[in-house]
């Protein structure tokens, strides 16, 4: 009897510790839910800490249309949708090569490509802005792609040749009796079977390059080129202390990655344990 | 065409990441306007740097930042995911709820919790409602709280990532080990000291590069936040390169505080790699 009791206190007490953390875990999206849809003059008269005493999508349309997120939005669609494509195609290409045959020096280009990806970006600040002024798209959204595809590369490399390097052998095997040529059976075989692992590193992508900053700002300057993260900024600069507007703005600009991580949940939590479990 | 699979990823790579880091160190080494031709100086920008008191303020808050932002989120990352482990009623939800920020960007995070810092936002309210007026702050303009409020949002985001790759490593201890310890009667401490901790070595290895890399790299949310200010009392090494370089235009200077933080990466860097290898080679 009195085990049992204590087995129900253990569930209550972890129940309200977790219930409690979610709680506050949430409690700053929530506020930022509820500022979004307040008037200014609401916010203005009772302050942004105050119960809320109007409820309007004003903020919303303001953000969307003066305040070009309509506009921010397309450039991180124009920008995020081809940087994930690519880096997957590329990076998928280089791990099939080696992971599946042997190369020479392939561990060793396997590090090389990874130490890329790990290299604080700041060193690569000055000279990329320079490179991309050279070669003439300075302040152009391929500029930003480009810039991020390099940068991405090692990392989704290793992830995937690791992932291919588990892939039976027998069944390469088969194929190469039938004579198929080494891009028959990149095409027809391995990536199909890679298909886990492409769909935890395209969630996970599309969120690191939609949420990017740093590269953004470090080759774009114009305002009008700025995709959705960068271009907060500027909302911010554009509404200062209407915060309704700001708050709504930043809602918008979480819509995107929230809706990856609500489809495609179980990809993306293992995506980012790749890494962790080996 | 095996080798085009490799030389064509493996080129695009070099051309935007290896040859411009080269450059970057050969930067650190001139003086540059960006404008006219570089001026070689030597080790002179390194010389000024340590004459620099934003640099040294700036070097102070990143250790700052990597002892609290990566401390904090290390042990509450493994303390959520000890927490959460089990499955059980409503485990999902409590997971998904402190998951949730991760997929914000930092930018937006920023702009969430500038709502909350405001002098009439929901902090100060809480404290006035609690009857703590001494409290009240103006959380972000104040030189004192600055750091530490930008922290916060950081850490908001950071502790469900961790948590997730603490989840990954504590599912993948074998439950054998379990069943064993409690046959020999180890009580839950005990179990966690011998079999849970030395199991969680190699997820530790990776959380303590991904806490290093990422203190390093915090860039967006004190950017979005405070710019460094005020009085760069919230400034961290790589705001200060980015200011350095692009609002100053003192391309070498910055130059040579991007190697300073690429030295200090550089160990764990080469740790990553080294374990990288052993499994490559397993």
């Amino acid at each position: 009897m009195s085990s049992a009791l204590t087995r129900r206190a253990r569930t209550a007490g972890f129940h309200l510790v977790a219930g409690g953390l979610s709680v506050l875990w949430l409690l700053p999206i929530a506020l930022v839910l509820l500022t979004s849809v307040r008037t200014f003059d609401d916010i203005a008269a009772n302050g942004l800490g105050a119960v809320p005493r109007s409820a309007t999508l004003a903020g919303f349309g303001q953000a969307w249309t003066d305040g070009g997120e309509a506009r921010a939005m397309l450039n991180s669609l124009i920008v995020s949708v081809p940087t994930v494509l690519l880096s997957l195609a590329l990076a998928s290409a280089a791990a099939f090569a080696l992971s599946r045959y042997r190369i020479p020096l392939r561990r060793a280009i396997i590090l090389l490509m990874l130490a890329g990806n790990l290299l604080p970006p700041q060193i690569l600040l000055v000279p990329v802005f320079k490179l991309t002024e050279l070669m003439g798209f300075y302040d152009t959204l391929p500029a930003d792609i480009v810039v991020q595809l390099g940068f991405g590369l090692g990392f989704y490399t290793f992830v995937l040749q690791g992932f291919m390097r588990s892939i039976p052998e027998e069944i390469q095997q088969a194929a190469v009796i039938d004579g198929a040529s080494p891009t028959q059976i990149f095409v027809r075989i391995i990536l199909p079977l890679a298909r886990p692992a492409l769909a935890a590193l395209s969630a996970l992508a599309f969120t690191w390059t939609f949420n990017d900053l740093l590269w953004a700002i470090t080759v774009l300057r114009t305002e009008s080129v700025m995709p959705v993260t960068p271009a907060l900024l500027g909302l911010q600069g554009q509404f200062v202390s209407n915060w309704n507007v700001v708050a709504a703005g930043s809602v918008i600009a979480a819509i995107p990655t929230v809706a990856v991580f609500l489809r495609f949940q179980r990809h993306f939590i293992s995506g980012l344990a790749l890494g962790a479990v080996k | 065409m095996l080798l085009v699979f490799v030389l064509v990823p493996l080129a695009v790579e070099a051309f935007w990441v290896f040859w411009p880091a080269l450059q970057g160190f050969y930067l650190a080494l001139t003086d540059w306007d960006g404008v006219s031709a570089p001026r070689w100086v030597g080790l002179g920008n390194f010389a000024e740097l340590f004459g620099d008191p934003i640099f040294r303020t700036s070097v102070l808050n990143t250790a700052i930042w990597l002892v609290l932002f990566g401390g904090v989120s290390a042990a509450g990352g493994l303390g959520l995911a000890l927490l959460l482990l089990r499955e059980r009623r409503g485990v999902g939800f409590y997971r998904a709820a402190l998951f949730t920020p991760v997929v914000f960007s930092l930018v937006a995070t920023a702009l969430m919790w500038q709502v909350i810092y405001q002098p009439d936002g929901l902090a100060n309210r809480l404290l006035g409602a609690l009857g703590l007026t001494g409290w009240q702050h103006a959380w972000l303009a104040n030189s004192s709280t600055a750091l530490y409020a930008v922290l916060l949002p950081a850490l908001w985001r950071q502790l469900g990532y961790v948590m997730v790759l603490y989840l990954a490593g504590l599912n993948g201890i074998d439950p054998v080990l379990y069943e064993a310890a409690t046959l020999d009667g180890a009580n839950r401490v005990q179990q966690f000291r011998n079999v849970t901790w030395p199991q969680l070595r190699s997820v530790n290895a990776v959380v303590l590069s991904v806490i290093v890399i990422d203190s390093l790299r915090s860039f967006d949310v004190v950017w979005a936040m405070t710019k460094g200010g005020p009085y760069h009392s919230s400034e961290l090494l790589s705001t200060y390169m980015y200011a350095t370089a692009f609002q100053s235009l003192r391309l070498g200077y910055a130059s040579a505080l991007a190697v300073v933080i690429f030295v200090l990466a550089f160990g764990v860097i080469v740790t990553y790699l080294v374990r990288a290898f052993r499994e490559e080679a397993s």
